[in-house]
């Protein structure tokens, strides 16, 4: 839904519910929120999951569907799209509402399935295959034996706060937004609390920036605030370009006006009048939606000059970062919006007294800023109530990789990762084996079986070294070799390294070297070679040592962290890599050795033909045999054979 | 198509930390940054063509040839990685015979590997305009690439 809706809902919105001064609303303004909530639909709504994860696996092609359907069958229903649900793995989803009854959630609802669905669900002969809980509140009457939806281990384990109205409303609705409460915390804000006042009850409700370093939020803003200044900024870091994460971009595309809410708290406690939100490229559909929202909301003169004749300003820009990893680094951020190269700097200076352009800049993330808003409507006390002793609220993840059931989910800070991979992902896909939970992206470590019950929370996971990092999870099975994971993090990191400091450029780049040494086949390789192959792997450790004191930045001291927890966790799985080259999970092509099995050859020369080294010799119709120094491990005699006589080891 | 000097008129002249955004408008619209661009870029900005080429370079996004007409992003994020997407990149390169950031002779194929796209449940995922390919196995890339050729064709 694209711009202001009407005027006079505009006008009812901004005069009887944004302006009216105290918490109650009057019983007829209630009742037409009610009415823009959906609280009792009188018509049958069909919610559809269009977050990005939803999009890919072609959601807007099953919401086309389902309104051609309701147009065909001539019944009068409505279609909303709202945020990503969560579950990846049921999308494109849809929940489907009958006037009175609870809500129905179905898993994988393609394009071809949507009419079967919906056909079921409008005549009573329930497509009970795709069919995965019904949700819904007091009030409504419950469907029979369809479980409930707080009863699947996915939602069972999780505590929705900052994703509590994704499955509900359209993320662009500005009027469904003001509906569920939404901006009247701004409101209040900027009408009974002075600057000192917001940033005190932040600090007291423990609130800490989730991006990692697990700064107390409260306390930055007071820096900020108490830096002597004529102007200050305020920027929102959504520039999430960990390859594995995607939860800020999730949750700002399921809910871009609280996030707009949130800034404008933000900025109003520190004193600024401008802000940025600096935005991952490439993510057209985030993109779409802020920007959206935020023109919406200029109209609505919730952001913009004087506003609602409160005195105070605040303009909110986007700026799309250019790519860069390093710009996720405060310092280097600022740098790029300056537009210089994004490399960053030596703190001190922070960048509360000195940052962009040179002016007190505070620098919060997307899930830190969301917070905010419920802050400050529902106490500092409520959000105390949330966590344990040091760390409070709650915690998004992108849980990907091999768990069963994958996708955005929020945690209470203290639950266990073991409670994550077993209730929430409720194990592995396929059966297999359960390795290690990788967490934190390229800067991260992994998490083995033996310390699965870690908690959630800053503190415990700085005591083993682990960083919170940007919240990507990513559950990793037997069919992953740990070598060539951290080889990928490395190139990573070395393709990203902005090039400012030697340790990172340089280290970064022997890293790699060795690593893919380990790798590789040692062909036609003299003994002078092996020896230097050998000197490298003993200098990996002391590399990653060197990188992370001397590094200038926070990408340089990270980067070696994979490579230290997987060494430290999977020892031997190295040691087979460099002394047996041998990969346990297969996936090195480079050390598969490949043999032709004499029995089952019948000498047909097609693997001979296709050998792109010529490594296979023999005569017509007797059997064939492999050069081993000469094979580059390619695999294309095994894929050619007819008679699987091929074998890999 | 807008021109680079309306582009520019919407900024203000010699402002250095309007460089990052002007090269974003420019390359939406032409879809990489010219050398008679930079030029441009640089008379307004006051700036020599050596410093905006330092900085365009320093940055993944920014491309000096023009993309091919249908262009590829390819997920390389770690759940895309987890499931194989590295095998799949392989046989693109193979298939079109560029690398990452090239585009094909003919002018009908570019493309790039991207950082998580947010389709991780699936994954490896191939990004072509508006369509999404997902649980791409490096056998199906001949078939697509050919499909794409005939798109291609058609523009």
């Amino acid at each position: 839904m694209k711009g202001v809706k009407s005027n006079e809902l505009m006008a009812f919105l901004i005069e009887e519910v944004l302006k009216h001064g105290s918490d109650t609303l009057p019983a007829t303004a209630e009742k037409r929120l009610s009415e823009i909530r959906r609280d009792k639909p009188s018509v049958p709504v069909i919610y559809v999951s269009s977050g990005s994860a939803s999009v890919i696996a072609g959601s807007e092609k099953s919401a086309e569907a389902a309104d051609m359907y309701l147009k065909e069958m001539g019944i009068d229903g409505l279609i909303v799209r709202t945020g990503g649900h969560g579950p990846a793995v049921f999308e494109p989803l849809f929940s489907v509402q009958l006037p009175g009854k609870n809500r129905l959630v179905f898993r994988n609802i393609t394009e071809d399935k949507v009419e079967a669905t919906l056909n079921g669900v409008f005549h009573n002969d329930m497509p009970v295959e795709d069919l995965v809980a019904q949700s819904g509140s007091t009030g409504f009457e419950a469907w029979h034996d369809i479980p409930f939806i707080e009863d699947i281990p996915f939602f069972k384990f999780q505590k929705r706060v900052v994703l509590e109205n994704f499955s509900f409303f359209e993320p662009e609705s500005i009027e469904e937004f003001i509906a569920r409460g939404g901006y009247r915390s701004f409101l209040k804000t900027i009408r009974n609390y002075t600057h000192e006042e917001v940033c005190d009850i932040i600090e007291r409700s423990g609130l800490r920036g989730r991006s990692g370093g697990g700064f107390t939020t409260g306390l930055k803003w007071k820096y900020a605030l108490n830096s002597a200044s004529d102007n200050r900024y305020l920027i929102c870091n959504a520039k999430e370009s960990d390859p594995g994460s995607y939860c800020d971009r999730s949750a700002l595309e399921g809910d871009p006006h609280r996030l707009i809410e949130g800034i404008c708290i933000a900025s109003y406690a520190i004193g600024a009048s401008n802000a940025v939100i600096f935005l991952k490229t490439g993510s057209p559909h985030p993109f779409a939606r802020l920007k959206n929202a935020l023109e919406v909301a200029r109209e609505y003169g919730i952001i913009g000059h004087h506003i609602l004749s409160s005195g105070f300003n605040l303009e909110i820009i986007i700026r799309e970062e250019a790519g860069a990893f390093v710009c996720g680094e405060e310092t280097a951020l600022i740098g790029s919006l300056e537009g210089k190269r994004g490399m960053p700097e030596l703190k001190p200076p922070y960048p509360t007294s000195d940052g962009l352009y040179g002016k007190p800049t505070v620098i919060n993330n997307v899930e830190t800023l969301m917070n905010v808003p419920l802050i400050m409507a529902r106490g500092p006390e409520w959000f105390r109530a949330m966590g344990t002793a040091n760390s409070k609220g709650t915690k998004l993840f992108a849980l990907g990789g091999r768990g069963r059931y994958t996708g955005l989910i929020e945690v209470e800070m203290g639950t266990s990762f073991r409670t994550i991979v077993e209730g929430i992902s409720d194990g592995i896909r396929d059966g297999r084996a359960f390795k290690a939970l990788q967490i934190g992206g390229p800067s991260g470590t992994f998490i083995t079986d033996k310390n699965l019950d870690l908690t959630v929370d800053f503190e415990s996971l700085k005591e083993q070294g682990i960083a919170m990092g940007s919240g990507g999870l990513i559950i990793i099975d037997e069919t992953t070799c740990m070598v060539d994971f951290v080889r990928f993090y490395m190139e990573f990191i070395h393709k990203e390294s902005c090039g400012k400091c030697i340790p990172c450029r340089e280290g970064t780049g022997r890293m790699l070297e060795i690593l893919e040494n380990i790798i590789r086949k040692p062909h036609n390789e003299d003994s002078n070679a092996t020896l230097e192959r050998f000197k490298g792997v003993m200098h990996l450790e002391s590399i990653a040592s060197v990188m992370k004191d001397t590094s200038l930045c926070g990408l340089g001291q990270t980067a070696p962290n994979p490579f230290i927890s997987a060494l430290g966790n999977f020892r031997e799985e190295f040691e087979e890599h460099i002394f047996d080259r041998r990969c346990r999970a297969n996936v090195c092509r480079g050390l598969r050795t490949f043999s032709i099995d004499v029995e089952k050859c019948t000498g047909c020369t097609v693997c001979a033909a296709k050998c792109p080294v010529n490594a296979i010799y023999g005569t017509r119709l007797q059997p064939f045999f492999i050069v081993d120094d000469k094979c580059i491990g390619c695999g294309i005699c095994k894929d050619v054979c007819k008679f699987s006589a091929v074998t890999v080891r | 198509m807008r021109k680079i000097e309306d582009i520019l008129g919407q900024y203000r002249a010699g402002s250095h930390e309007s460089l990052i955004p002007i090269l974003q408008d420019i390359q939406a619209e032409e879809g990489y940054l010219s050398e008679n661009a930079i030029v441009q870029i640089g008379r307004f900005l006051e700036m020599s063509t050596t410093k905006i080429y330092g900085l365009a370079t320093f940055y993944d996004r920014f491309r000096f040839i023009p993309c091919g007409k249908v262009h590829l992003r390819i997920c390389n994020g770690t759940s895309c990685f987890i499931n194989g997407s590295e095998a799949v990149i392989k046989a693109i390169r193979e298939t079109l015979g560029i690398e990452p950031g090239q585009t094909t002779r003919d002018g009908k194929f570019s493309y790039e590997l991207t950082s998580c796209m947010g389709g991780c449940n699936e994954g490896p995922v191939i990004n072509a305009g508006d369509t999404y390919h997902t649980h791409v196995r490096p056998d199906d890339i001949p078939e697509m690439i050919t499909k794409f050729k005939s798109l291609a064709d058609l523009k």
